[in-house]
């Protein structure tokens, strides 16, 4: 058994291991969390990008509905942080559900024309419900300082142990995920992607295999978003913007879409490249725009996929 | 509703109309890639932001906007060229999301590239001075800068269909979006046709960018806005058609600016829903064709 057979089938283990020791490894921990929920960011996204061929630019909807309704659920409604958590994730399954039903409705490169339209339709929906969301200032007051997890409670203001926290989701999504592509299901998810007509022939619902994948992805997405309200204790109107859908875009290629562990690295080696550039000039998006072209030119497959050519030789 | 006269009704169509030109206008570049190169240009708006910074820049040289007219789309034309034979010619061939993904970078470098050298904040654009003013056209005062925009969207429309319908390098690229493989065993050198047709829907957004920034001032950040809308309305008008385009641009102008009258705050939404509802009747659009779609 070569190491690529043996990291795809412990693919959500090893990816947790690397969770659990990952902030002892990073310079500092705020860089760690990001990096962990971008990372589950970009799991979502290439749950619809990778597994499934469809190339969304609109997964900013899904990312910022999980983060406002989230900050919603604690600064209106004064909810646990669990609920609200709970209340991300049903908003980003809404939301995907609805872009879903219109955008399935268009296929190959139409799809990412029609769910970028229809996010920045949600930005501004967003933007104007003021009394809800604050609008152009933002969502503020999101509020979590302790966390009860079964009568013991935790300090959430402590980076490590908010890190600890976040990546106990993280964790649940990994193993949630795995287990998905290792179903029947995932199957047809790749089926659908491979050769649509022979998955039709076989006796798969298209339509509905893409409306589900579609609408998981806004969970994962959606729980995502939840974790970074929480994090931030703010959700800027920023999170539902254009620039949102399409750093994921550059996450999960710069990582190499269709894996399992490319999301992960994507996001590791995005956020690192930002923060390294950001130190010398302002004008990070210069380079992060040169990298990914050079990514799409010269690289497609990623960091990650071009590890897994070399190692299934 | 002493307010909401039918002139006032009338005079806010014809606003929609010039806000729809522009539509049309970066629409049509962007339709017209699409249809021959089946490459969706996600730096058309960074295209169109260029071409009203090209503006500035000849402005603050001591240019006018005449001259800005005949030099923006030019400028902005060779440079889509450059950016068509060095970084999108390797892509054909290797699936259609590669160039999305391409022009997607090339839009973050290109506004990132402006910022430096224009700085953060937008410039102001007068409108030139003989276009101040409005004209009585019939039901009251409109403003002439925005009738003038109207014209020369359907001067660049006029001309394009000349072009292509007149011309035998029109009849080359018609044939071309048909088939591309039947015109490259004719001896036609495709590659040369996909260049220049980039040049011209490039040069097409330049000039969108121009003639936008008296209405909207120029800000780096144009172009995105504007690229969401303009999917809308190729997503309207059935992607790939030309007709379509114009129809669902005009369309999409006038939707905002009714809205804008009627709800002031759901301008910007409802030409969302206006796609959502194409979308659920016709999803092809008024003029694609069904197989564009796949």
């Amino acid at each position: 058994m070569s190491w690529f057979q043996f990291a795809t089938r412990h693919r959500a283990g090893i990816a947790s291991i690397v969770v659990l020791v990952f902030p002892h490894i990073m310079p500092f921990t705020a860089l760690a969390v990001n990096i962990l929920i971008y990372g589950l960011y970009a799991l979502g996204f290439n749950l619809v990008y990778g597994y499934l061929g469809l190339l969304s630019f609109g997964h900013a909807a899904l990312f910022g509905t999980g983060a406002y309704l989230c900050g919603i659920a604690v600064v209106h409604f004064a909810l646990p942080w669990y609920l609200a958590i709970a209340i991300g994730v049903l908003g980003g399954l809404l939301m995907a559900a609805m872009i879903g039903v219109l955008a399935i409705r268009t296929r190959g490169i139409y799809f990412a024309m029609v769910t970028m339209a229809l996010s920045q339709c949600v930005y501004y929906l967003f933007y104007q419900a003021v009394d809800w969301t604050g609008g152009e200032n933002g969502l503020r007051g999101i509020n979590v300082r302790a966390v009860n997890i079964l009568g013991v409670k935790l300090d959430f203001i402590d980076p490590l142990t908010r890190y600890y926290v976040i990546a106990a989701f993280v964790i649940a999504a990994f193993f949630l995920l795995s287990r998905i592509l290792a179903s029947p299901f995932g199957a047809v998810i790749e089926a659908v992607r491979e050769n649509e007509t022979r998955a039709k022939a076989s006796g798969y619902d298209v339509t509905a295999t893409r409306l589900i994948t579609f609408v998981l992805s806004g969970g994962f997405c959606g729980l995502a978003g939840a974790l970074q309200a929480l994090h931030l204790s703010i959700v800027p109107i920023e999170i539902m913007h254009y620039d949102t859908s399409g750093i994921v875009v550059m996450i999960a290629l710069l990582g190499g879409m269709g894996t399992f562990f490319g999301p992960m690295i994507g996001a590791a080696a995005f956020l690192m490249l930002e923060n390294l550039v950001a130190v010398w000039t302002v004008h990070w998006q210069l380079i992060v725009g040169a990298v990914f072209m050079i990514c799409v030119l010269f690289f497609p497959a990623g960091i990650w996929g071009t590890l897994i050519s070399r190692g299934k030789r | 509703m002493a307010g909401l006269s039918i002139n006032l009704i009338a005079l806010q169509l014809f606003t929609g109309l010039a806000l729809g030109a522009i539509y049309v206008l970066f629409a049509i570049g962007l339709s017209l890639i699409f249809g021959m190169l089946t490459v969706v240009n996600f730096a058309h708006g960074a295209f169109y932001m260029i071409g009203a910074y090209a503006g500035v820049y000849i402005f603050m040289l001591g240019g006018d906007f005449w001259i800005c007219l005949i030099l923006v789309p030019l400028a902005v034309g060779l440079f889509g060229l450059a950016v068509e034979r060095v970084l999108i010619r390797p892509l054909y061939g290797r699936g259609i999301d590669y160039p999305l993904l391409l022009t997607f970078g090339l839009s973050y470098v290109m506004v990132e590239l402006i910022r430096i050298a224009f700085g953060k904040t937008g410039f102001p654009f007068d409108t030139p001075e003989n276009l101040q003013g409005a004209v009585n056209i019939g039901v009251g005062y409109f403003p002439l800068y925005r009738l003038f925009v109207i014209g020369a969207t359907a001067a660049v429309l006029l001309a394009l269909w000349l072009f292509l319908e007149k011309t035998s390098f029109g009849l080359i690229i018609r044939a071309g979006a048909r088939d591309p493989q039947i015109v490259r065993v004719l001896g036609v050198d495709v590659a040369r046709v996909w260049l220049i047709v980039f040049g011209v829907g490039t040069a097409i957004a330049g000039l969108a960018g121009l003639l936008a920034a008296p209405l909207q001032g120029v800000i780096p950040e144009m172009g995105s806005t504007i690229l969401a809308e303009a999917f809308v309305v190729t997503v309207v008008g059935g992607m790939g058609s030309i007709g379509g385009a114009v129809l669902a641009g005009l369309l999409v102008g006038v939707v905002v600016s009714m809205t804008s009258l009627f709800a002031p705050e759901m301008g910007k939404v409802s030409i969302f829903a206006l796609m959502a509802l194409v979308l659920i009747v016709r999803p092809q659009g008024f003029f694609g064709r069904a197989g564009l779609m796949s």
